[in-house]
């Protein structure tokens, strides 16, 4: 086994590892760490793939930032034991349902979806870098590019009506 | 990667971590002795010459206190914490070129661990991870006066994220590249970015002192009014990794400034000091050398900024939490958008007139 | 120097990694072993001035700190988009500075909106 296989087995191992531990975490709040090491892994599936930029967009992004949000709304929020009610056998069986179907849905979808080919020898490694990718974006789609800024826009609007202050309302 | 330039590149890295190290210990030291010397007092002077063992003595108290955790709190993520904080502090050296290269039985290696194509963007992704350190400990202390640090601290981090990478991008319209060695030599002869981005350069240098939590912008761990920030229920060298890690990252930071806008390695005279070097010495031991002076130049840059740093604490009082917010979000970043713009219309107007009149 | 980018230039990252996290768990293992370590029932408590403890810090905090955050990931995603467009700036010439405009402007008058709707007041 040549040694980059090796290393994407072991790559692979640790992302499958800690996704599952994001699952299987009692607290919340490891389980938000452990989708930060989910990330990093991703990352290194990236620099595997010599796409150097997307892996520190993926850390800046998703690690840095999502992340971040995710533990702010975690770690914030009046988490005690006594309000478990939401773990009724209904609500369980409603998220089975939902999960089933996701995962039909995207077990069909990877059935029919083609693997693009590529040539090994006319293959250009430096595919991958930030030069490649900017002229993409900004010549070929550019129009999906501009279309994204009115996406904040929408963005901020909402997460301006949803942190609307209501009366009565204890924090510090 | 052949195996005898991995191997250079470990001991580069092995020399650059010992030298981080020891930087941030005698911060501590001299962080004090510029105290002292700018409220006309003596600072530490009573261990070894000059106080100059202060820095082990300090280390050994630390390391023999109580390594005490709360009941209330949550053990493991109240020890990863600080460990969290340093590891991201201790991580960012990895793409900073120290040097320009060493040339070593035919090979020439870069005195830097990594030459990525990303370069100044995994140091926006380590510091940006930076901020999980202060919040994980904060909240695990099952304190309210290390939640209130911590939730201050991570906003003030995230919101002077925003502005830090937005002056970022006006000297990547320059130069075109995100790898620093890059952004270096297109630096030399004096060309250095300083020049072209003043007002980028007090946008970054205003969001790094943001970013270490340092005075002016040190509310997370204010002694007045939050007892002792989020690290209020830490002790032992856990406290220490805290402090540790801000002083790494004040040196590190000073690095990433002096690399991106002082030049890096660069330092007036070099190409004649190098054509001297390489004529007494031959081709690979002057190489070498010559290298050696530009890291020497490099690390005074960066030692230049880490006493900019004390100068300023010790000089400044602290904003209040509003002020900080609105400096961040109102002022920096509009400004920061302003100069893309200018920087634009120069590199696409001015630059094509300058040249024509030049030649 | 080198203008090939490969992914094996990573792999003096993961010495250093090493490094770091073994100097971590080796100076937390030692301060561990080495401090004393007394416990008693007031000390355990949290710190807090020396006043009675009420409750815990497990509390609901000011929804600010959330809009903050939100409107930084929003943020961070355009500057994120910016860095590809940066590199590109000399090549891309008047049309891409075009383009960045455009979105800058967007950007913007929701940042305007933000400001207007007192979002980022602290005083209050």
């Amino acid at each position: 086994m040549s040694p980059t296989l090796s290393l994407f087995y072991f790559l692979s191992f640790l992302t499958v590892l800690s996704a599952l531990m994001v699952v299987f975490a009692r607290s919340p709040i490891h389980s938000v760490l452990y989708l930060i090491l989910t990330f990093f892994c991703l990352s290194g599936h990236y620099i595997l793939l010599n796409a150097q930029f997307l892996a520190a967009v993926n850390i800046i992004v998703y690690a840095g930032a999502i992340m971040v949000l995710f533990l702010f709304v975690i770690m914030f929020l009046n988490m005690k034991k006594e309000d478990e009610e939401s773990k009724t056998n209904l609500t369980k069986v409603a998220a089975v349902i939902v999960a089933g179907t996701l995962g039909v849905i995207l077990v069909g979808a990877f059935r029919k979806s083609q693997v693009g080919t590529y040539n090994p020898y006319a293959h250009d490694s430096q595919v991958g870098m930030v030069e490649s990718l900017g002229h993409m974006l900004f010549r070929e789609y550019l129009l999906p590019f501009e279309l994204i800024s009115i996406l904040f826009l929408v963005a901020m609007t909402g997460a301006i009506m949803l942190g609307k202050r209501e009366v009565g309302e204890r924090h510090f | 990667m052949e195996l005898t330039e991995f191997v250079i590149k470990s001991l580069v890295i092995l020399v650059i971590f010992g030298l981080t190290l020891l930087i941030a210990m005698y911060s501590t030291y001299g962080e004090r002795k510029v105290a002292g010397f700018i409220q006309d007092r003596l600072g530490p002077n009573r261990a070894g010459p000059f106080g100059i063992l202060q820095p082990l003595a300090d280390a050994g108290k630390m390391f023999f206190k109580e390594d005490f955790i709360p009941a209330q709190a949550n053990k493991w993520l109240f020890i990863a914490g600080p460990c969290l904080a340093m590891l991201t502090a201790l991580m960012t050296s990895a793409v900073i070129p120290f040097g320009d290269s060493i040339r070593y039985d035919g090979l020439e290696v870069a005195v830097q661990a990594v030459e990525a194509n990303i370069g100044i963007l995994y140091v926006f992704g380590i510091v940006s991870l930076g901020v999980y350190g202060v919040m994980v400990g904060g909240w695990a202390s099952n304190n309210k006066f290390s939640l209130l640090g911590a939730i201050r601290a991570a906003s003030q981090n995230i919101s002077y994220e925003i502005s830090m990478g937005l002056s970022i991008v006006a000297i990547l319209m320059m130069t075109g590249s995100l790898s620093i060695r890059e952004i270096i030599e297109q630096q030399h002869g004096g060309n250095w970015n300083i020049w072209y981005q003043p007002l980028g350069f007090i946008i970054f240098i205003t969001c790094a002192f943001a970013e270490c939590n340092r005075t002016p912008f040190d509310l997370p761990e204010c002694e007045t009014e939050l007892v002792g920030g989020y690290h209020t229920e830490y002790s032992s060298m856990k406290l220490g990794f805290y402090l540790f890690a801000e002083y790494i990252n004040m040196f590190i930071s000073s690095a990433v400034i002096s690399a991106l806008y002082f030049g890096g390695y660069n330092y007036p005279g070099m190409d004649w000091v190098y054509a001297q070097l390489t004529s007494a010495f031959g081709d690979v031991a002057g190489h070498n050398v010559a290298t050696l002076i530009g890291t020497a130049a490099f690390f005074a840059k960066a030692l230049f900024f880490v006493f900019f740093y004390m100068w300023v604490r010790w000089t400044l009082p602290r904003f209040r939490y509003d002020q900080l917010m609105n400096l961040g979000w109102k002022n920096l970043i509009p400004l920061a958008i302003l100069n893309i713009v200018i920087t634009g219309t120069g590199v696409l107007f001015l630059k094509p007139i300058i040249t024509a009149l030049l030649n | 120097m080198n203008t090939t980018y490969l992914p094996s230039d990573f792999l003096p990252i993961v010495v250093q990694f090493g490094l770091a996290a073994g100097f971590i768990v080796l100076t937390m293992i030692v301060t561990h072993r080495i401090g004393p370590s007394r416990k008693s029932k007031m000390k355990d408590d949290p710190f807090e001035c020396g006043i009675e403890v009420k409750g815990d810090a497990r509390t609901p905090i000011s929804v600010k700190y959330f809009l903050v955050a939100i409107l930084f990931v929003l943020f961070d995603v355009e500057v994120i988009f910016m860095y590809p467009w940066a590199v590109n700036f000399q090549n891309l010439g008047m049309l891409g500075f075009i383009e960045m405009l455009v979105f800058m402007a967007l950007l913007l008058s929701g940042f305007y909106y933000i400001i207007r709707k007192g979002v980022l007041e602290w005083e209050q």
